[in-house]
């Protein structure tokens, strides 16, 4: 069973490296080292800042990028392909499948937030010459990243299972930007009453919470994160994307492909 | 035991946007398929032979009957790793190359590692891609990509095979290449299952056909014993023109080749054409009676009455 993921999981991750996605790594790469002689040019005093909001916003756009577009054709292309008739009727449950496609787009994500790390570390190295214990939380805002990462690349994965890769994008990306402003959202729930208020709260209690993941701000201004909001967000992110995966085999179990 | 079985098998699709209404892509199929024989699913296009082959393999599922397969029921898993399938006009993954491909499957059907290298290297021998080299397949010929899908159906020595179509996009080496490897399959004891719409690979290899026609079947015979069905009618050849306006007379529509005639008459009529041959000093070359062919069945089951086969 687990093996069989595994076979499933490489086999998407090698398909996305061969399909010249961690190429962007490139261009990012180079957009780091270019902002870094950049902005020490302009900025004074707020250089690292700068770089830290810049360096991590762009790791967090590139992955979200990604994950949208590899996670929005991991099932409907399959299915248009017909690429899934050779695998499905192979002694390999439906449920497999969607775990492995997961599990192997979730590595190609992490891979590619490593090696977009690494260039950020080195341009950050590169401006302000040596590191400082603060630091260190930047190792948290890309954990958190990730987390971010794997959610959305299990609803865009959810939306793979039932709809078309134009819909199923409008769907990730329209999930993306509400849960990016949920907080705002809340908030503008409390503001109203009646039944706008219930629509406002079950939208914003429903998407994921994109605003308590995004700890860029506070990192860049060497700020500490708390250990129970490290606790909260991963237990959050695992309850999340497992909600999302179970949605995705229910429906992917009982799909004709036709 | 039977390979496969299916019992008042049924599949019916909701049609249209607004006003749903209920479309009978394959209506109640019963049929067996003995272990060993090659079987044929012949029909025209959109006949129900592919949504019978996706219902068998569990890529949909049946609005009503079941099917088993080597006596497990189709959604047994351990079912699956005793058969293999081609679909109609196979797509992989353009970034792998065909031994990654066929690894790849032999991953998931279960092939021991120690067993997968001889394994794949064989098979893409036997389909007749002995080196493909390190060339992925987006850049295969859709012959060639035939080929890695017959090799995909039997990477893993299943038991049963199920063809979909085997013969379209190859070209007459391939196909006979193809008809070898289907009769090599019932040599070695598999039953090999395979919808096409060329008849005469069907006459060729097939120990039994069904033909189905708009989602129903309509017939189901032994090939050895339609194509030796005697149709009442003789073909008579000789040698010599002068027969030919005698001949017309007696309604007999004649074709000359240089000085060969050639005629196809009913058995009633047979003694009367000998006779003008023979008054005309023609020199009769043979006479044979005409023998139904695959394609007499085919074209004559079509407008048939849907069957009932008994079990």
């Amino acid at each position: 069973m687990t093996s069989r993921i595994g076979v499933i999981a490489y086999n998407t991750f090698r398909e996305a490296v061969r399909d010249r996605v961690l190429y962007n790594l490139i261009v990012f790469a180079l957009l780091m080292v270019a902002s870094s002689f950049l902005f020490s040019q302009i900025s004074i005093g707020i250089e690292r800042l700068i770089l830290v909001n810049l360096g991590l916003t762009a790791i967090s756009v590139f992955g979200f990028v990604i994950a949208t577009f590899i996670g929005i054709g991991l099932v409907s292309k399959e299915m248009e392909k017909r690429t899934l008739y050779t695998i499905l009727s192979r002694p390999l449950g439906r449920w497999e499948f969607i775990l492995g496609k997961f599990f192997g787009l979730a590595g190609t994500l992490v891979v590619n937030v490593f090696l977009m790390a690494l260039g950020f570390f080195a341009a950050l190295l590169f401006q302000v010459r040596h590191f400082e214990a603060h630091d260190g939380w930047l190792l948290i805002a890309l954990y958190f990243i990730v987390l971010e990462l794997v959610v959305i690349t299990a609803i865009a994965l959810l939306f793979s299972t039932y709809s078309s890769p134009l819909m199923s994008s409008v769907f990730t990306l329209a999930i993306l930007i509400i849960g990016t402003f949920a907080e705002d959202l809340r908030a503008f729930a409390a503001m109203i009453d009646g039944f706008p208020r219930f629509i406002a709260m079950a939208a914003a209690r429903l998407v994921p919470n994109f605003a308590s993941l995004n700890v860029i701000s506070s990192v860049a201004h060497g700020q500490s994160i708390a250990p129970s909001l490290i606790f909260y967000n991963t237990l959050y992110a695992v309850l999340y994307t497992g909600a999302a995966l179970a949605g995705a085999i229910l429906i992917f179990e009982h799909r004709n492909l036709k | 035991m039977a390979a496969i079985q299916t019992f008042a098998l049924e599949k019916a699709y909701s049609v249209g946007f607004w006003r749903k209404r209920p479309k009978c892509a394959l209506r109640p199929l019963t049929l067996t398929v003995e272990e060993g024989e090659i079987f044929g699913y012949l029909g025209p296009n959109g006949a129900g032979k592919t949504t019978t082959l996706k219902l068998l393999m569990g890529l949909m599922f049946p609005t009503s009957g079941s099917a088993k397969i080597l006596d497990m029921d189709i959604g047994d898993r351990r079912m699956k790793a005793l058969i293999g399938f081609q679909p109609e006009q196979p797509y992989f993954y353009d970034y792998l190359t065909a031994p990654e491909l066929l690894n790849y499957y032999a991953q998931i059907s279960g092939v021991p590692a120690g067993d997968r290298s001889r394994r794949v290297q064989a098979v893409l021998e036997r389909v007749g891609l002995p080196d493909p080299g390190k060339v992925q397949l987006r850049k295969f010929s859709k012959g060639m990509l035939q080929r890695v899908g017959l090799a995909q159906a039997i990477i893993h020595d299943p038991k049963v095979v199920f063809l979909d179509e085997p013969m379209s996009g190859l070209d007459p080496i391939g196909r006979r290449d193809v008809r070898d490897l289907i009769q090599n399959l019932k040599d070695e004891g598999k039953t090999v299952f395979f919808s096409t719409h060329i008849l005469s690979d069907a006459e060729a290899l097939c120990d039994r056909v069904a033909v189905l026609n708009k989602g129903e079947l309509r017939g189901v015979g032994v090939v050895a014993d339609l194509t030796t069905r005697i149709q009442g009618r003789a073909e008579v050849i000789w040698q010599g023109p002068s027969a030919i306006p005698s001949l017309a007379n007696l309604g007999c529509e004649c074709h000359m080749i240089g000085d060969v005639g050639r005629t196809v008459v009913p058995d009633s009529l047979l003694d009367a054409v000998l006779e003008t041959l023979r008054f005309k000093s023609a020199t009769l070359v043979s006479v044979n009676p005409v023998r139904a062919t695959l394609e007499d069945y085919f074209v004559e089951r079509l407008s048939a009455e849907p069957v009932e086969v008994p079990q």
